[in-house]
C-alpha cells in the first residue's frame, strides 16, 4: 500500500503494508535514525516522534494511522541542534549511553510547545512515560527548565516563534 | 603524526589498519585476558602491569598509534574502548590530550576499531581507568617529547630549552614558537620515547583532567545522528531476526519454513543448528526479509517451532529457592573462609540474629536491544558490533565460523547501554552465522522480549546467616552459609563469593560458607557482579545486628571498621597473583562513611513520622563507596525516596567530574530499580517476564529531587566508577525502611512484599 505523509515539513509517499509501525517507517524506509527501537509496546517512549504536534509512540502507530499526518522526529526539531531542546540536552550534557534521549528531547518539546513554563510536576508528569535505562533523570528534569529558558528568550526576541514548528515548517 | 612520513604517520584510516598494525600473539593474549576480565571484575583484584603479566608482555602503546596531528593543528585522538555510557569516549582521550598538552577545542575524538595495536578493548569491571591511567598519559607525554624533539630540531636547540602550553611548543630563552600543527609533519621523523625516559605532569598543572568535558558525541545524539549499532546500515542490507527456544538449552526439532518462505518479503528462512559453544551460540530459526518488520512480523504471526526444550525445562525459581533451604540445612559444600570458632562466640555473645536473604535473577535491559550487523564475502567477515568484549566476539566468531580470526574486522560502535550484557557476544555471532549462509550484508536485531528471554542473567542467591553481638554491642560472630548455583566446585558465571568478602577479616570468630546447586539458567556480570545483591546482603545484615545491640547504625559500622583486619587467606595453589582478591582498606571506608553521614546530617535532622534514613557501603572494583537514602513510607507502603547522598573514593583523580556525577546518580537510580522492582522468575526452564510492564526501570516521577555526589581525593591511583556506585544503594533504601517502620526486607524485590513506589 501506499501512505502520503509529511515528515519533517517534507510531503513523503510511503510504500509499505499498511499495519507496519511509524517507527520502521521512520528508521528502516526514511533513513531517519534518530527514533529509536526500545519496547515495541508503547512502555519505554524511545520512539517518541510528533504526530500533528503531539508526543506519541511509533512503535504502536501503524502507517495506515499516521498516514495524511505531520510527523516530526528528532531530526526535524533542527538538523544543526539549534532547537531549544537540543541546546539545552548538549549544554547540561544529559546522556550517558544517548539512546533514550531522542524519545526524551521530543517528548519535552511537545510539553514545552504546549506549557512554556512547566512546574516540576508539570515536567514529572509528561516525562512519566520515557524510561532513562542509565537513570540521568535528575539532568533531564533541569534540561527541561533550560529549553523552557532558552525558549521564553527566543520568544521575546522573535514573536513568532514556535516549538513544534520550529520543526521545519 | 603528520602528513608526509608514513612510517610514523596514522593517517591510515583506524577502518583500514587491520592487517598493517596487528599483532597476533598480542591479539591471542588480549583475548585471553579478556576472558578473565569477567572474573576479575568480581574478585576486585588490582589491575595493570600485574595482570598483563599473566599474558605475556603488553604491547607497546605508540604515540602514533593514538594520535594524529594535521597541519591545521587539529589533533584526533582515538578513544579506543567501546562506549556504552559511562563516558570512556571523553575520558581516554582526556588522558592522552592532558600530557600531550594539547588544546582540548583543537581535539576530534574518533572511535577506534578493534585492533591489537590499542592494546585490550573492553567495557568491564570498571578497569578502564585504572588499566588506562599510566599507558594512555605516556602515550599522551611520548607524542609531546617528539612535538618537542621536532622543535628543538629546527631551532637547533636543546629539547630541554622547550616548554609546551595549549598545542603549541615554545623556547623561552629566544621567545619563539610554533605550534603542533606546524611541527606535525617533522614530528613524525622523531624516534618514538622511551616510556620510561618520560616526565609525567604534576596534577596541579591539569588543564583537562579533573575538568568537567563533555560528550564528544552529544552532537550526534541530539541531532539523531547514525551512532548505535542498530542505527548501522550499507547499501544491499537484509534485516533478520532470530528465534531461540524459550526454554534454556532448547533445540529446534522442526519449524513452518516453508510457510514463512511463501510471506512478503521474506528472503531465507532456515534453522541454525547449536554452536561449538552453546553458550553462545543457541540453535534456532533465522528469519531474513527486506525488512526488519517483515521478520518480525513472520516471527510473531506465522512461525510455529516445535522444540526440543531439554533438562532445563523442570527447573524454576521456586525449585531454587526450595532446594536452597535444604542444602542450608546441610553441611557446606565449600568453607571459602574460617577464622576463630563461631559456634563458641554464638554460645556467650549477647545478642544473636538468625536470617535468611535473598535475591531474584535479574535482566540486564540496556534501551538497545542485542543487534549486530555482519557481511560475509569470499571467506572474510566484517561486523559492526555494540560490544562490551570486541575480541571475545572475534574468537567466538572465528570458532563458529571456522575461519581464521584474522579474516575477521570488529568494528566498534556506540553501545545504548551495556551494564555487562555485551560483556557476552552471543548476538555477534548469531549475526556472522546468519551473514555467512545469506552472503548479503545483515542487520540482526533483536525483540525486546527475546532480549529479556535470552540474557545471561545475574545471578539468584540465598544467604543463610547468623551473627552474634557481646554486651558492648560488638560483633563477636558472623556465619553466612551461601547457597548458589554451580557444579563439581565450580561457581557459576558471577555467582561467586569471596573469602575475602566484607565483613570478612574484621570479625574475630567468622564462617563465609557455600553451596551448590546446578542450573541451567545462563548467568553473567551485571553492573558490579556479586556486589550488586552481596552488599544488600551484608549491609542489611550489619543493620540488623547494629539494632539488636541497640546502636547508631552509623557508629556500629564506624567501629566494625576500626578493628585491626586479620590477614588476607593465601589464594589457592596456583592462582595467577593478579587474581587474588585486594585488601579491604577499613580506614579508607571509614573516611567516606564520616562524610557521607555529615553531608547527610546523620543523626542531626528530625525528619517527619514515616520518614527515616538508612545507610550502607561497599568496596567493589576498587571503589570505596558509602551512601545515605532519605526514605518515605505511607501506611499503604508507598515508598517516596527524598534524597541520596553518595560519598565515594576512587583516589587521587576524578577525570570527568560532570561525568562522575552523572553516572554516579544513574547508579543510584539503578539501584532503585534493582530494589523496587526487576526480577526475572524462572518457571518450566524459561523467562517469566517478557518486557518493561513486568520489570520496571525507574520512572523519573519515581526519581529523587536530589542526590548529591562527593569524591574524596585521597593518595591512591585513580579507579574506575562505572559500577561501585551501585551496590550501597540498594541496602541503603532497605535499612531506611526498616528505619521507618520496623520491617525487615530480607527477600528482593520490594514490590513482592506489597511495596510500590509513591
Amino acid at each position: 500500500m501506499s501512505y502520503k505523509l509529511t515528515v519533517n515539513g517534507r510531503p513523503t509517499t510511503v510504500d509499505a503494508p499498511g499495519d507496519t509501525p511509524l517507527l520502521w517507517v521512520v528508521r528502516d524506509i526514511l533513513d531517519l535514525k534518530g527514533t529509536k527501537y526500545g519496547c515495541g509496546m508503547a512502555l519505554c517512549g524511545c520512539c517518541t516522534v510528533h504526530i500533528d504536534g503531539e508526543a506519541m509512540r511509533s512503535c504502536t502507530t501503524t502507517i495506515e494511522n499516521a498516514a495524511g499526518k505531520h510527523i516530526t522526529t528528532l531530526e526535524g526539531l533542527s538538523e544543526d541542534g539549534t532547537h531549544p531542546v537540543q541546546v539545552a540536552w548538549a549544554e547540561l550534557d544529559v546522556p550517558q549511553c544517548g539512546y533514550c534521549q531522542a524519545g526524551q528531547m521530543m517528548t519535552a518539546s511537545a510539553l514545552l510547545a504546549k506549557n512554556p513554563h512547566p512546574t516540576d510536576a508539570d515536567i514529572d508528569a509528561a516525562m512519566d512515560g520515557n524510561i532513562c535505562r542509565c537513570g540521568t533523570y535528575l539532568r533531564i528534569r533541569k534540561a527541561v527548565k533550560r529549553a523552557a529558558e532558552l525558549h521564553a528568550k527566543r520568544t521575546a526576541q522573535t514573536s513568532n516563534a514556535d516549538l513544534t514548528a520550529s520543526a521545519k515548517a | 603524526m603528520a602528513t608526509t612520513q608514513p612510517k610514523l604517520d596514522p593517517q591510515e584510516s583506524p577502518k583500514s589498519n587491520r592487517s598493517a598494525g596487528m599483532n597476533r600473539r598480542a591479539f591471542l593474549r588480549a583475548t585471553a585476558l579478556v576472558g578473565g576480565g569477567m572474573m576479575l571484575a568480581y574478585y576486585a583484584e588490582p589491575l595493570g602491569k600485574k595482570v598483563l603479566a599473566q599474558f605475556g608482555p603488553p604491547v607497546t602503546l605508540l604515540p602514533t598509534s593514538f594520535i594524529t596531528i594535521t597541519p591545521d593543528g587539529i589533533v584526533t585522538i582515538i578513544a579506543k574502548n567501546p562506549e556504552i555510557g559511562q563516558g570512556v569516549k571523553a575520558m581516554l582521550p582526556m588522558m592522552i590530550a592532558e600530557e600531550l598538552d594539547v588544546d582540548w577545542k583543537d581535539v576530534r575524538v574518533e572511535q577506534g576499531d578493534l585492533n591489537a595495536k590499542y592494546g585490550l578493548q573492553i567495557a568491564g569491571g570498571s578497569t578502564s581507568t585504572p588499566m588506562n591511567w599510566d599507558p594512555l598519559r605516556q602515550v599522551g607525554a611520548g607524542g609531546r617529547a617528539m612535538l618537542i624533539a621536532a622543535a628543538a630540531q629546527t631551532w637547533g636547540v636543546s629539547p630541554s630549552e622547550c616548554s609546551t602550553t595549549a598545542s603549541r611548543v615554545h623556547h623561552d630563552p629566544s621567545g619563539r614558537s610554533l605550534t603542533y600543527g606546524e611541527l606535525a609533519s617533522k614530528a613524525a621523523t622523531m624516534p618514538p620515547p622511551d616510556p620510561k625516559s618520560l616526565k609525567m605532569k604534576d596534577p596541579k598543572d591539569y588543564r583537562i583532567i579533573g575538568k568537567t568535558t563533555p560528550n564528544p558525541d552529544i552532537h550526534k545524539i541530539v541531532t539523531g545522528k547514525p551512532l548505535y549499532g542498530i542505527d548501522f546500515t550499507m547499501p544491499g542490507m537484509l534485516y533478520a531476526n532470530y528465534e531461540k527456544c524459550p526454554v534454556f538449552g532448547g533445540k529446534v526439532k522442526s519449524a513452518n519454513l516453508d510457510e514463512i518462505k511463501a510471506l512478503p518479503g521474506i528472503r531465507h528462512v532456515f534453522v541454525v543448528p547449536p554452536g561449538p559453544d552453546p553458550a553462545t551460540l543457541a540453535g534456532g530459526v533465522a528469519i531474513v526479509a527486506d525488512s526488519w518488520y517483515q521478520a518480525r512480523a513472520a516471527r510473531d504471526k506465522t512461525l510455529k517451532v516445535e522444540w526440543d526444550e531439554g533438562p532445563t525445562a523442570a527447573q524454576s525459581s521456586q525449585l531454587y529457592a526450595a532446594t536452597s533451604v535444604e542444602l542450608a540445612k546441610k553441611e557446606p559444600g565449600q568453607v571459602l573462609r574460617k577464622d576463630g570458632d563461631t559456634d563458641a562466640a554464638f554460645g556467650s555473645a549477647a545478642h544473636v540474629v538468625e536470617a535468611a536473604y535473598s535475591y531474584p535473577f535479574l535482566s540486564h535491559v540496556p534501551l538497545e536491544p542485542q543487534n549486530c550487523s555482519a557481511y560475509y564475502k569470499d571467506g572474510k567477515l566484517e561486523v559492526w558490533a555494540p560490544s562490551q568484549t570486541p575480541a571475545t566476539g572475534l574468537s567466538q566468531t572465528a570458532r563458529a565460523l571456522g575461519i581464521d580470526q584474522k579474516d575477521i574486522t570488529v568494528h566498534l560502535t556506540r553501545i545504548g547501554g551495556g551494564f555487562g550484557r555485551r560483556l557476552t557476544d552471543d548476538y555477534m555471532v548469531e549475526a556472522a552465522v546468519i551473514a555467512k549462509q545469506v552472503g548479503v550484508p545483515v542487520k540482526l536485531l533483536w525483540t525486546r522480549e527475546q532480549d529479556m528471554a535470552h540474557d545471561y542473567y545475574r545471578p539468584a542467591g540465598f544467604h543463610f546467616l547468623k551473627g552474634g553481638v557481646d554486651k558492648n554491642g560488638k560483633i563477636v560472630a558472623w556465619r553466612n552459609h551461601f547457597v548458589t548455583f554451580g557444579e563439581n566446585g565450580r561457581f557459576a558465571q558471577s555467582a561467586g563469593l569471596g573469602g575475602e568478602e566484607f565483613p570478612a577479616r574484621f570479625i574475630p570468630n567468622f564462617s563465609q560458607l557455600s553451596s551448590m546447586m546446578p542450573s541451567g539458567v545462563p548467568m553473567g556480570a551485571m553492573r558490579a557482579p556479586g556486589s550488586n545483591a552481596i552488599a544488600f546482603v551484608m549491609q542489611s545484615f550489619i543493620d540488623e545486628l547494629s539494632h539488636a545491640a541497640g546502636r547508631d547504625p552509623v557508629q556500629f559500622r564506624l567501629d566494625l571498621l576500626a578493628a585491626a583486619p586479620l590477614p588476607m587467606a593465601a589464594p589457592p595453589p596456583g592462582t595467577p597473583v593478579a587474581f587474588a582478591p585486594v585488601a579491604f582498606d577499613g580506614p579508607r571506608m571509614r573516611a567516606v562513611l564520616t562524610s557521607v553521614a555529615e553531608r547527610s546530617g546523620w543523626g542531626k535532622r528530625k525528619l517527619p513520622p514515616g520518614t527515616a534514613m538508612g545507610v550502607a557501603f561497599h568496596f567493589s572494583h576498587r571503589g570505596y563507596f558509602a551512601e545515605v537514602a532519605e526514605v518515605q513510607v505511607s501506611s499503604s507502603k508507598a515508598v517516596k525516596v527524598h534524597k541520596v547522598w553518595v560519598v565515594g573514593d576512587i583516589g587521587s583523580q576524578v577525570i570527568n567530574p560532570g561525568a562522575a556525577q552523572n553516572i554516579s546518580q544513574g547508579a543510584v537510580i539503578e539501584g532503585m530499580s534493582h530494589a523496587m522492582g526487576y526480577e526475572i522468575t524462572i518457571d518450566a526452564g524459561r523467562a517469566v517476564q517478557s518486557n518493561f510492564h513486568q520489570y520496571p526501570p525507574l520512572r523519573i516521577t519515581q526519581a529523587p529531587a536530589d542526590i548529591d555526589v562527593f569524591f574524596l581525593k585521597t593518595d591512591n591511583p585513580p579507579t574506575g566508577l562505572g559500577e561501585p556506585a551501585l551496590p550501597p544503594m540498594i541496602p541503603a533504601i532497605t535499612n531506611a525502611i526498616f528505619a521507618a517502620t520496623g520491617h525487615r526486607v530480607r527477600a528482593l524485590p520490594l514490590q513482592q512484599h506489597g511495596y510500590s513506589w509513591a
